[in-house]
């Protein structure tokens, strides 16, 4: 495309379908303990 | 739902529902002001009337049906049908665990939250009977998780390591016996971190978060000592020692900016100056007559930090040196599924705090508010019905949340905060929302450009 330069395709639809096994940490834990960011942490889902 | 911005020089738009980014140019930016689904099959006349001044008509039509196509695709205008997911996941069972093993402090920071360590409840350590109970409820109430996480939390935990050690040592033994691995992690200001202390730590903690606010004098000027003395000498020395030591082991060095150092970008980078790389660097939150308290006409100031910061982040990295800066860290390609984006940091559901009392709490920022507690570890009392209530704020029952762009990045904010300051663990934190919002078109821009650069 000439005007529109897609980055990524990160498709989060699927990732619901199959997703929600809750082995990843709980968010707040990790570094901020006074912020929520969810979207900066890893799936820990087991393949 | 769309949302796009400007920020250094690139248009950024991104598709809230997929989690679509792309890099758009000016004449995409004007046009999307313009049309939203359902679209047609040519670009309609008065739209090309719209920016026909501006703009070649032919590129305007080309630009319509660049995006008619990744609406098809469904990477644009996408829709939101996570709702029913929201719904479903309610019971989720316990895996995380703060432990507030001293509620007392050998620092008398004035922004702490916990009152300068006691949280209003008077100066306490968790007995080792109570840090039992703690191990033993989260293995229960984890059910079929695997996984699990305790912080050791105060306070000041290293006023009452002791106890922290035989905790440890009791844990390692009774989650074998389930076959469930906790991941220790503590949270400390540093003043006690002995040699024997970080090799305790190092062996059993996946994660330690360090506390120091930055430069020296603003640092000095918020985390005192009991007598007044800044804690800055002290603990820079600890820190600088104790991380190379961890190897390859996480740590954060986390410090907290106020009204006082809105020029919070040079903290991050006296920081990483000092041979850090993992930062985190959060904005204070306190009652707004405060005189150290954020208020919102601090925001231009602090929305143009983060760019610089973002900036220099950039710089180093484009250096081929490394740094980690916590609220810019994203990942476009992957990262946690939509089910996990809906509800947040999961406090009260599936992460409690325990005071030293062994008084049950949704989290650490609940702690000594009585009207929040759940339950107490003596007497086996435990709310569910709180824990519902929990489960239940999620992305779509916060108001303020169902139409932000930012909603599956931040997953309804802080529910504490929320409670707070506006009184309603549902209604959003107008302040923390903004500089959230922020950091992210920060950290989305930043991603967009690397991924755009490996693609080129």
């Amino acid at each position: 495309m000439k005007h529109i330069k897609t980055i990524n395709k990160a498709d989060l639809k699927a990732s619901a379908e199959k997703g929600g096994c809750g082995k990843c940490q709980a968010s707040c834990q990790s570094a901020c303990k006074t912020s929520c960011t969810v979207a900066n942490q890893k799936c820990e889902r087991e393949a | 739902m769309i949302h796009k911005f400007k920020l250094s020089g690139y248009n950024i738009l991104l598709d809230v529902n997929s989690n679509g980014v792309h890099i758009i140019d000016d004449l995409t930016y004007d046009l999307l002001d313009y049309v939203e689904p359902p679209f047609e099959a040519e670009c309609p006349a008065e739209i090309v009337d719209k920016l026909k001044d501006s703009y070649p008509e032919e590129d305007i039509r080309d630009v319509y049906s660049e995006i008619v196509e990744l609406y098809n695709d469904k990477i644009l205008f996408s829709e939101d049908d996570y709702e029913k997911f929201a719904e479903t996941a309610i019971a989720s069972p316990i895996k995380s665990m703060c432990l507030h093993v001293s509620h007392d402090c050998n620092l008398r920071c004035d922004y702490c939250f916990a009152a300068t360590g006691d949280f209003g409840t008077g100066r306490k350590l968790m007995t080792f009977e109570t840090g039992k109970k703690a191990i033993d409820f989260l293995l229960r109430e984890s059910a079929g998780r695997k996984n699990l996480e305790l912080d050791f939390f105060g306070g000041e935990p290293l006023m009452n390591f002791d106890v922290v050690k035989q905790i440890v040592e009791y844990a390692r033994e009774e989650e074998k016996k389930v076959g469930k691995t906790i991941r220790f992690t503590i949270t400390t200001n540093g003043m006690l971190l002995t040699e024997d202390k970080m090799d305790f730590i190092n062996n059993e903690m996946s994660n330690v978060v360090l506390s120091i606010d930055g430069r020296k004098e603003v640092n000095d000027r918020m985390r005192k000592r009991v007598d007044g003395r800044g804690s800055y000498d002290r603990i820079i020395e600890n820190f600088k020692k104790f991380v190379p030591m961890r190897g390859d082991k996480d740590y954060y060095v986390r410090g907290t900016y106020t009204k006082y150092n809105l020029d919070f970008s040079e903290d991050v980078i006296h920081l990483y100056e000092q041979g850090f790389e993992q930062i985190s660097v959060e904005p204070v939150m306190a009652p707004p007559e405060m005189p150290y308290a954020i208020t919102e006409e601090d925001l231009p100031k602090i929305f143009e930090e983060y760019e610089r910061l973002s900036k220099r982040i950039r710089e180093i990295l484009d250096s081929g040196k490394f740094i980690n800066f916590f609220h810019f860290m994203l990942d476009l390609e992957a990262g946690p599924c939509a089910i996990k984006r809906l509800k947040g940091c999961g406090c009260g559901n599936e992460y409690v705090a325990i005071s030293p009392e062994g008084d049950i709490y949704p989290c650490h920022q609940f702690v000594g508010m009585e009207e929040y507690k759940m339950g107490n570890l003596d007497d086996g009392t435990f709310n569910k019905d709180m824990k519902k209530e929990f489960a239940g704020a999620h992305v779509y029952s916060k108001p303020e949340c169902r139409k932000c762009w930012a909603k599956f990045f931040c997953s309804g904010g802080c529910n504490a905060n929320n409670y707070i300051y506006c009184g309603d663990i549902h209604k959003s934190h107008k302040l923390s929302c903004e500089i959230q919002r922020k950091r992210l078109e920060c950290a989305i821009m930043m991603q967009a450009v690397k991924l755009l650069d490996k693609a080129e």
